[in-house]
């Protein structure tokens, strides 16, 4: 058995100790990923970041170059150089908005950590009109300043734009090291912006397919461990991990319902994959597809009462959807391209994410209403499509000839960045749900 | 639980019966194996014999050890039919299966790495399920085949070619010991 577990500390104790630098616990630090911008967007709004007050320059966690990364990893702004800034308020009362028009920023966030390091606080300005949008005091309560760092871009992010900020979620993925058939297979769970990394399971036969529990609490994984596939269900804080499925045949693909009560897994029969909803409160196995195809890489609709899947009963793979309350009833989705797999919903429910063969295998997003198919990628190998919680963006693997890394591009696929490794693979990246507010 | 994961590489280099440890563990797909000097063309190379304890094997050990070459099953791009030029890997070890009936074996089905991964689990899967019923069809009993499917996820060599691909692409015999 090579699996290895969280801890048993809570989480934020364990990425504490991680960010303390004692890598020497159960959940070693995996090598960070490393952050590349491949396609920008012209118009990002110009936003100037200030060094907050308080901070040393060169200190551990620079809080105003986390909010500018994030912001720029938004795609949506563009954060001023921190060379260009010719003063460096640290409070509104300090700041020449003359100096920063000519600079040609948009908008301004100074801030400072005070109290002794208990608090940070920040305010955001229009530059043009020297309107205050937002003043407040973020107490650390215990939190690491990269974790504060992050809740600011949040707000900042959410009152420019009007879309809630996912800088504070996570994202779960799979890293592969080594040579073939010597690989060292981990599940890792990173901050969204790659940050953090925390190996929460690994193994020297494969892991896949990750999945959030909708709380954010817990993962869904399948693993080989046992020479057979399995599916199981391992909470993070506690690394307490429990295996429900492992049924003869394959045990796959699982996704929780958006309610975190029942998980739609793939389960097999001589062969023969289908779609199975599990209740996980009382084991009841519903199986939902019967078709002598393949039918798998269930997704649920935002509703819980629809699955949309992979399949191909008409010879090739396509996606269908199905109804939980009428399962006899099983709707092609997909006509576009002669393949097109692992759909996800978008977190309002209007379009999917898919892996479509067009030229390469890649990623495209179909507005269900429409039916229009938009290709957002322009790789040979990109798989693995997971949204943010917040729909601006989607996380997803690329291959090219190289090691595999993950990528993200915005939802009008108008912005993309890369994650690599300076490791091995890393690829089926699941975004998580936001944290609770 | 041991396993004899017998030689991959042979079946490349054709009619070359290279010769490999009886107990190792590890499939040998590591290329570095190459097919030993004065190698005979059949039967077992003596000194691939276990060092201590007994000097010879049994009869089906030897057997077993005849299969190290004809172990893997190549699938063309999409399919899930066995080849013609492989339908003598299955009947190879469907004759050592029906003459040993308390030998079991694991086919593990593998996919290239292009599309989708859980997608591939089913492609793996068909073709594990493919070779199985040839054996069956041949007189192995169900009871002495198991199946998993790896999909992708068990490369045998790495790269972003036709050449890799082809190699991945397989159902591999695993003989438990």
């Amino acid at each position: 058995m090579q699996i290895s577990r969280g801890t048993g500390r809570p989480l934020l104790a364990q990425l504490l100790v991680l960010v303390a630098g004692l890598a020497a616990v159960a959940a070693p630090a995996r090598a960070q990923l490393r952050l590349d911008i491949t396609e920008g967007v012209n118009d990002a709004v110009p936003v100037a970041v200030v060094p907050f007050g308080g901070q040393a320059e060169g200190a551990s966690t620079d809080i105003a170059s986390v909010v500018a990364g994030d912001l720029r990893l938004s795609g949506r702004f563009a954060p001023l150089d921190r060379q260009d800034m010719v003063t460096r308020p640290t409070s509104g009362g300090e700041i020449r908005f003359e100096d920063w028009r000519l600079l040609k920023s948009d908008y301004i966030v100074v801030g400072r950590v005070d109290g002794g390091g208990t608090a940070v606080g920040f305010e955001l300005f229009n530059v043009q009109t020297g309107q205050q949008l937002l003043a407040q005091r973020v107490p650390t309560a215990g939190q690491s300043l990269r974790a504060v760092a992050h809740h600011i871009s949040d707000l900042v992010f959410e009152r420019l734009t009007g879309i809630r900020g996912a800088f504070s979620t996570r994202i779960a993925y799979i890293s592969v090291e080594g040579k073939p058939p010597a690989q060292r297979y981990r599940l890792v769970v990173a901050d969204a912006d790659g940050f953090n990394p925390r190996t929460v399971a690994e193994s020297n036969d494969p892991l896949m397919s990750p999945a959030w529990s909708p709380d954010g609490q817990s993962l869904a994984y399948v693993s080989f461990e046992t020479k057979a596939s399995a599916i199981y269900v391992q909470r993070l804080a506690t690394g307490e991990r429990r295996r429900v499925s492992a049924r003869a045949g394959i045990n796959g693909a699982p996704e929780f319902s958006p309610d975190g009560t029942r998980l739609a897994i793939t389960l097999s029969r001589d062969g023969n994959l289908d779609i199975y909803v599990l209740d996980l409160t009382t084991q009841a196995l519903t199986r939902i597809t019967s078709d002598e195809a393949i039918d798998t890489e269930a997704a649920w609709a935002p509703d819980g009462k629809t699955l949309y899947f992979t399949s191909d009963r008409a010879g090739n793979a396509q996606v269908y959807r199905v109804s939980l309350a009428d399962t006899s009833n099983v709707q092609r989705v997909t006509y576009t391209n002669g393949y097109n797999a692992r759909p996800r919903l978008s977190p309002d429910g209007a379009a999917l994410a898919l892996v479509t063969l067009d030229r390469g295998y890649r990623i495209a997003l179909m507005d269900l209403k429409s039916r229009n198919l938009r290709m957002l990628t322009n790789g040979r190998q990109d798989e693995s499509p997971s949204f943010a919680p917040n729909g601006a963006v989607i996380i997803y693997a690329t291959q090219d000839r190289g090691p595999g890394s993950l990528a993200m591009v915005s939802s009008d696929g108008r912005y993309q960045e890369r994650l690599s490794s300076d490791r091995g693979h890393v690829r089926e990246p699941a975004w998580s749900p936001y944290p609770p507010r | 639980m041991k396993l004899t994961h017998v030689l991959a590489l042979v079946v490349l280099t054709m009619g070359v019966t290279a010769c490999q440890k009886y107990s190792q563990t590890k499939p040998a797909e590591d290329a570095t194996a190459t097919p030993v000097e004065g190698a005979t063309t059949s039967g077992i190379d003596q000194s691939a014999v276990p060092p201590s304890g007994t000097s010879t094997l049994t009869p089906q050990q030897q057997a077993l050890a005849q299969l190290q070459a004809k172990n893997i099953v190549y699938f063309e791009y999409d399919s899930s039919e066995i080849p013609q030029d492989y339908l003598a890997v299955v009947s190879a070890n469907a004759a050592y299966l029906v003459k040993y009936p308390t030998a079991r074996t694991r086919l593990e089905g593998n996919t290239d790495e292009r599309g989708s991964r859980e997608y591939n689990i089913g492609l793996g899967e068909r073709r594990a399920q493919v070779v199985r019923r040839a054996l069956m069809a041949q007189g192995v009993a169900d009871a002495q085949i198991t199946t998993v499917s790896y999909g992708e996820e068990r490369p045998a060599v790495e790269g972003q070619d036709e050449a890799a691909y082809a190699k991945n692409r397989r159902v591999e015999f695993v003989y438990a010991q």
